[in-house]
Formats: C-alpha cells, structure tokens, sequence
C-alpha cells in the first residue's frame, strides 16, 4: 500500500520467513527516524513506568494554592486544585500506555487472524468477514468507543474491547490485502499438496510473508489507539474521572490557561512526544519495508 | 459480468450503493441492539425513582417498549427514514428540532475545512513531488508526518495557546454559536477550530499526493511530455496532475469521513455548538435517542463517502475499469 519513497534496502532473496519480520525492525534502525522515535517513546514509556516511584506528592494531594505558579515546592506549579502538577504529570501516562498497547495487541491478533482466513478462504466466508468488518468501519472509532461507554460505563476494559474492536478491521483489511497475492503463490500449493493443515499454513507460511505491512498498520493503529484514549479522558470519559490522567489533566486545565499554562501543557508535551515517536517509528518501518518490498537498487 | 461491456461501471456502481445499504442496514441493527442492550429501564430512567407502576406502564406504551424487539425496531427505523428520531432524554423536546440547528453549524465548520484542506494539502504533496528530496520536500515532509501523529484535541489545544490564551490574544479560544444565531455571524470564533481540521486532515491527502505525484513523474509519459519540449509547467498541470489525483480521491473521501469523528472532539475544545460537542453531551447524560440518531447520522455519512470515493476512484482511472 505504501509508497512512500524510502530508502532502498537490499534484499538477500527470500529470506527465511520469521527472520523477516525480526530483520525489517533492525534495518529500519539505520534510519534516523526510527532511532528519534524509539528515543521519544522510550523516555515517555520511562517517564510513565517509573513516574509514580518518583513523584514529589501524590496525584491527589493539595500542596498549595489553586494555579500558583512554579516554585520550588512545586517545579511545575499547581493545577487548578491546587495539585502538584508534576506529580501529576508523572502519575498519568501509565493508564493511556496500558491500555493502548493491550487495545492494539488484541486488535492486531484478532484483526490479522480474520484478513488471513479471509484471504486464504476466497469464498463466501472471505464476503462474510470482510463485510462485517465494514460494517464496524462505518463507525468512527472514537464514534464507537463513545457508543460503548454510554451503555456500559467508561470502565477501562470497556475502552480497551471498543479499541481493539475498531482496530481490528483495519488490521484486517491491510492483512487480506498483503496475503491475496501471496494465497495465489506456488509454496502455498504446495503446501497444500503435501497435506499440511489450515492452519498451519495460515500461520506458519501467510503470516510470516504478510509481517511487514502488518507492522507498518500497527505501528500506525498504536498511534491512534493513544489519540483516542487519551480524547476520551480529554472528553471526560476516562476509567477513573478523579485520578491524574494527562487527557483529564488538558480538560481540567484548559480553562486556567491563562493563569496557570503548566497544567494542560506538560501533559500535551507528554502526549505529543509519545505519539510523535510511535508516528517515526511507523514511518521508518514503513520507508524499510517499502524498500524491502521492491528488491532493485543498493542502498 | 462481463468486463468488457461499456456498462461496467454502472453495474459496479449499482453493487457498490446496494452493499452500501446492507452496511447501513447492519448497522442500524448494530446501533438499536446496542442500545436496547443498555441495562436498566428507559422509562425509570426518565421518570425517576418515585414514579408509580401505572405512570411506567404508561410511558412504556408510549415509548413501544411493551412491543417485541423487532417491532420496536421496525418502529425506530420507520421513524428514522420519516425524519422521526424520537424525543431527547435530557432536552425534552424532538431529537430533530434539538440537532437540526446545530448540523448546520457543524456542516459549515467541515465545508470550509475541507474546501480549505484539499486544494492546500493537493498543492503541497505535488510540489513536494516536483521537488523531490530538495529542502521544501524534506521540510513539509517531516512536519506532515510528525503533525499526522498528534491527536486533534492535542492540536486545537496548542492553538488556543498560541493564538487565544498564552502567547497571543488574537483569536477567542470559545467559539460558541449562540441560540438564533449562524456560525458565519461571528467569523473569528471559526478561525481555530478550522484551522485544527485542516491540520488534522492535510497530512494525509498531502502526503498520498506526494507519493502517487512522484511515481506519476517517473512514468514513461510524463518523460515523453518532457522529451517533446513541452513547458514543465504544461507538463505538471496538464500530464502529472489529472493523473496523479486517482488514488488521492479515495484518501479525500476517507479523510472527509474522518473529520466526522474529529468534530466530536475539535467542538468539545472550543465549545462548538455541533454535533459533536451534541454527542459528547449525549454520551455523559445517558441520553440514548440522541446517540442512537447522532451514531447513525454518522454512520450514513461514513458510508456514503466511502461509496463517493470508489466511484470517483473507478471513474478517474479508467484501467480500473476493466478490473471490475
């Protein structure tokens, strides 16, 4: 799908399958991007694991005036309650980044496995799958997620299944997409032949050969799973309305911008430094994997 | 079917819009299961706590849900396709007479992104094509990707910052359309939350531009163009363009549908009298007819331009046509 105009990367044949995949994510290291964004994720992942162990105050405790400015009690001031918003800061990127991968991974694992079949069935259950795929993609994501949480509640794994839900016919698609041509080729034949199962063949032959632009697609998915989820905290709609959660935190402070920018700014620095990095790394893998894909040229 | 016959296109078409209706099908289904799912009784809900079973048994008549669940479907649907969506929970009034105003106001706020958006975003991946691995391509390029990956709210919230609040105070960070009044009424309170659906949707169409430009320059005709001693301008405007727009169609059209989720959250921020600030409403007042309605309105809208983008798509690259 993509073509972008990447960096060519020479090609040794065909590589073994599963070495494929682990190789594309080391070659798309040489490119610089990949490296800024692995660096911004990494400090963010850290800033959010770590944070909690570190933090001044708690994410909840008074520690001085409402909007005060940074002092030296709090380095970043306070928030509209009077909260530390580094504390703060430090407390609320682990819910987001949690959520987000495990929403993602299940997208991923459901979504590849339904575009494989798919693809490998070319039958009606190939029609059956990817209709009702459209059928979930006539929905916005966030769309959906607000759906579910009106009915059930805005409990974490309510977010979580509305994300992986939403994910997965992407995934789906890009999967059937990059497996159609491959379903077509003679080692699946002869796979066939040789009496190996279904299923063997969808994970064991398919799989491996549709590795990179299913990371591209889910390195792009983990992106949005992040806007998304932090937009529902943004809207009010977060698992846990009184904690610190940066989405929260912009809403609770946007209106004291004036007074008191630190509160709504540090999280969107956060924010935007974490979907930035995955946003590089996506396109790094995406530049290796288009060079990957077309085997004509040196680097 | 047969891939030769002029009317081709046409058959594809009719397929095209009668899946489109099956998918709309599906998820009226989809949108009425999932909120009969709800759990708890609309007619408590409305009436509260204190009322008397007589007064209940009332309001469920009236509401159909004494009916079976098709029935009460059949109903739901008949009443949407009559512009019927019911009453709001909350408002107390027709769901219609509440969203009407306010889908006027959010259709204007995404025409004018996507008038704005388009040719902008059209114009910027071509050049960057031109001027492949020169200093504007590198530039927009990196900023195009890194601006993709920033979430709206994040977006708009820094341009209210910049433009409304911290560094300048130029623009009202509150663009709240008054009960009477049109959004074009108070221009100004337009300028952010347009500016962030352009952001928001420009990196894509520009950077799909940008690729489908480049390849359209590598190809033999364009070279033959060249080679004739035509002007480059002739070149680009009247060989690479037209034919470099095919797979851009698709990606407008997909992008359009996006900016039908990106309102919910773009309005919330400025405090937008639309629907999506409607549904954000919606959603924390538990009141379902209103999301029903909004779910679907979005939902048709999603699908629609999905159909529009595979017909222009089939209509703008005639090889395609034969493929059907």
């Amino acid at each position: 799908m993509s073509q972008v105009s990447g960096v060519a990367v020479p090609d040794a044949e065909v590589a073994p399958p599963v070495v494929r995949g682990a190789s594309l994510l080391r070659r798309s290291l040489r490119l610089w991007r990949t490296r800024i964004g692995l660096a911004l994720v990494g400090v963010i992942v850290l800033l959010a694991i770590v944070g909690p162990y570190v933090a001044p105050y708690g994410p909840s405790t008074p520690v001085g005036a409402p909007n005060s400015s940074p002092s030296g009690q709090a380095v970043l001031g306070t928030d509209y309650l009077g909260q530390d918003v580094l504390s703060r800061l430090l407390y609320g990127g682990r819910s987001i980044l949690v959520m987000a991968v495990i929403a993602t991974a299940l997208g991923l694992i459901a979504g590849a496995a339904i575009g494989l079949v798919a693809a490998y069935s070319r039958n009606a259950l190939d029609d059956t799958l990817m209709r009702g795929m459209d059928v979930i993609m006539a929905f916005p994501q966030i769309m959906l997620a607000l759906v579910a949480v009106a009915i059930v509640g805005p409990h974490a794994w309510v977010i979580v299944v509305a994300i992986a839900l939403t994910t997965a016919p992407r995934i789906a698609r890009v999967a059937r997409g990059a497996a159609q041509p491959i379903v077509e080729r003679d080692f699946i034949a002869a796979s066939e032949a040789m009496g190996v199962p279904r299923w063997r063949i969808i994970s064991g032959e398919l799989l491996p050969n549709t590795l990179g632009p299913l990371m591209v697609e889910a390195s792009l998915r983990l992106t949005y799973s992040i806007g998304v989820i932090a937009a529902l905290a943004f809207l009010g709609l977060s698992p846990n309305p009184n904690g610190a959660n940066w989405g929260t935190m912009i809403q609770e402070n946007q209106l004291v911008l004036a007074v008191q920018p630190w509160g709504a700014v540090a999280p969107i620095i956060a924010i935007a430094l974490l979907t930035m990095g995955t946003g590089l790394i996506g396109d790094g893998i995406a530049r290796t994997a288009a060079g990957i894909d077309r085997p004509r040229g040196e680097e | 079917m047969n891939r030769f016959r002029p009317s081709g296109v046409w058959v594809f078409i009719l397929r095209r819009l009668l899946l489109g209706i099956v998918v709309l099908i599906l998820v009226s289904f989809l949108v009425f299961l999932a909120t009969q799912a709800l759990p708890g009784d609309p007619a408590r809900a409305i009436l509260g706590r204190s009322a008397t079973p007589a007064s209940l048994a009332a309001l469920r008549r009236q509401l159909h849900l004494d009916q079976p669940v098709i029935s009460q479907y059949w109903t739901w649907v008949t009443g949407l396709l009559h512009g019927n969506l019911g009453r709001s929970l909350a408002a107390q009034e027709p769901v219609t007479t509440l969203l009407s105003p306010r889908l006027v106001n959010s259709a204007v706020l995404v025409a004018i992104a996507a008038v704005l958006s388009i040719p902008l975003s059209i114009a910027i991946g071509a050049w960057a094509a031109f001027k492949r691995e020169k200093v504007f391509d590198t530039v927009s390029s990196n900023l195009l990707l890194v601006l993709a990956a920033l979430p709206e709210f994040v977006v708009a919230v820094v341009l209210v910052i910049f433009f409304a609040t911290t560094v300048f105070h130029v623009l009202p960070a509150i663009s709240t359309v008054a009960p009477g009044s049109r959004p074009w009424n108070n221009w100004t309170a337009l300028v952010l939350p347009i500016l962030t659906l352009v952001i928001a949707v420009a990196p894509y169409v520009a950077r799909i531009m940008r690729a489908s430009m480049i390849e359209v320059l590598e190809s033999d005709y364009v070279e033959m163009a060249r080679l004739k001693g035509l002007p480059e301008r002739t070149v680009l405007l009247r060989h690479a363009l037209p034919n470099a727009l095919g797979p851009v169609f698709q990606v407008i059209a997909l992008n359009l549908a996006y900016l039908a989720g990106g309102i919910i959250v773009v309005e919330f921020v400025f405090n937008y009298t639309g629907i999506g600030s409607a549904i954000q409403e919606a959603v924390i007042n538990h009141d379902l007819p209103v999301i029903q309605a909004l779910a679907m309105l979005i939902a048709a809208v999603y699908v629609v331009l999905n159909l529009l983008a595979d017909v222009a798509t089939i209509l703008v690259t005639p090889r395609l046509r034969t493929r059907l």
